[in-house]
């Protein structure tokens, strides 16, 4: 697959999946997910697994760090930043 | 006597025998984890190689080391090879007499005098497990907290016939661990589960007749207590066959009503909603977009 994300077309998809989570709250762009109250620290397993899973990339150590994940703005520039990565061989 | 615990055997590797044996290797032991089939035993190896990638990110203490390292240091057998060199060994199968009295009978002739044998049982009489063994003396309560890596206190039972040495051996384990220990008598449920398991049964009552939705009911929790978590994503995180089968344990042993379990709770765990560990329970753990 292109690994082109742009931050537009990423957004979109994480909120779909965080949707699932949060009832009828509309999470901003630069909500904390983990300061809303409807998930818990544990949750960012499963957020990390799905990006990985949705965008077809590995998290590195170096990016595994709660600032990463906590809001969908930094979630979808860590995806672009992931898919424009030079792919080393 | 106080030379270190080198070597732990863990017999079960559901999800507190993972969580223990990431946490045991994460202080450096050598780990022994068994279970009946190797497929258990690839998940389990699955599931601790996740435990220590997110172990720095979920905030776990102490110095990161390389991850191969620690891994290494957990061999996976089905036949409880190694179990003649293992210093104390810790049983977390599910919560089955039948089944746990056979891994007593079982480990006790194969491991040397010395070793310590604690149950990371919710509501399996202590004296009950002593009285399957020859060492009843150094049988005792562990009850770990999930997630083990996490969670640094333990609730210890002494058995009838536990001494007050195998108190302290099992100490030094958890101080190797960096983990303390709250000791407790032998009753059913002990102190955490005679509490937790009404607790979440009742829980899952509220939701059965429809006083309140699973969010609320955890939101309740959550903001007016200031719980971390509440109790149905507690009982999501135990596993919700565990939860029924304490509940059950405890109608059993104090034959008393107020611990029948809720029907919704039977009928989740019949179709499978078995929390964290199955992708759903009483909310959502898939890791994809769409359901």
């Amino acid at each position: 697959m292109p690994n082109d994300t742009t931050i537009e077309e990423a957004k979109p998809k994480i909120r779909e999946f965080l949707a699932r989570f949060f009832g009828d709250h509309r999470i901003a762009d630069d909500e904390d997910i983990f300061a809303t109250g409807f998930v818990n620290s544990l949750f960012i397993m499963q957020l990390v697994l799905f990006v990985e899973s949705e965008f077809a990339l590995t998290v590195e150590d170096e990016d595994l760090e709660i600032e990463n994940f906590s809001t969908v703005a930094a979630i979808a520039a860590l995806v672009t930043r992931k898919c424009s990565a030079p792919v080393s061989s | 006597m106080a030379e270190t615990l080198r070597t732990v055997g863990v017999v079960g590797a559901g999800v507190m025998g993972t969580g223990l044996a990431q946490s045991l290797a994460q202080s450096g032991h050598e780990v022994i984890l068994v279970d009946r089939t190797d497929e258990i035993l690839d998940r389990a190896r699955h599931e601790i190689a996740q435990g220590l990638r997110f172990s720095r990110v979920l905030g776990a203490k102490g110095p990161t080391e390389d991850r191969q390292v620690v891994a290494k240091r957990i061999a996976y057998t089905t036949r409880y090879e190694g179990f003649d060199t293992v210093d104390f060994v810790i049983e977390n199968i599910t919560e089955d007499w039948d089944l746990k009295r056979g891994v007593y009978e079982r480990i006790d002739p194969l491991c040397p005098p010395h070793a310590v044998f604690a149950a990371n049982t919710s509501v399996i009489p202590i004296t009950r497990i002593g009285a399957a063994v020859t060492r009843p003396d150094r049988v005792l309560g562990m009850h770990f907290m999930n997630p083990v890596p996490l969670k640094p206190t333990v609730e210890m039972i002494r058995g009838h016939h536990t001494t007050d040495a195998t108190l302290d051996t099992a100490h030094r384990l958890l101080a190797q661990m960096g983990k303390e220990g709250v000791v407790v008598q032998d009753s059913p449920g002990f102190v955490s589960n005679r509490v937790l398991m009404l607790t979440v049964n009742e829980a899952v009552y509220l939701v059965h007749e429809g006083v309140a939705t699973a969010e609320e009911v955890d939101r309740i929790f959550r903001s007016c207590f200031g719980h971390p978590m509440g109790p149905l994503a507690t009982a999501d995180l135990i596993g919700l066959d565990t939860i029924l089968q304490s509940v059950q344990g405890l109608h059993t042993a104090f034959a008393d009503s107020k611990y029948r379990p809720c029907p919704l709770l039977v009928r989740m765990v019949d179709a499978g909603l078995l929390g964290r560990k199955s992708g759903r329970g009483f909310f959502d753990y898939t890791t994809a977009r769409t359901t």
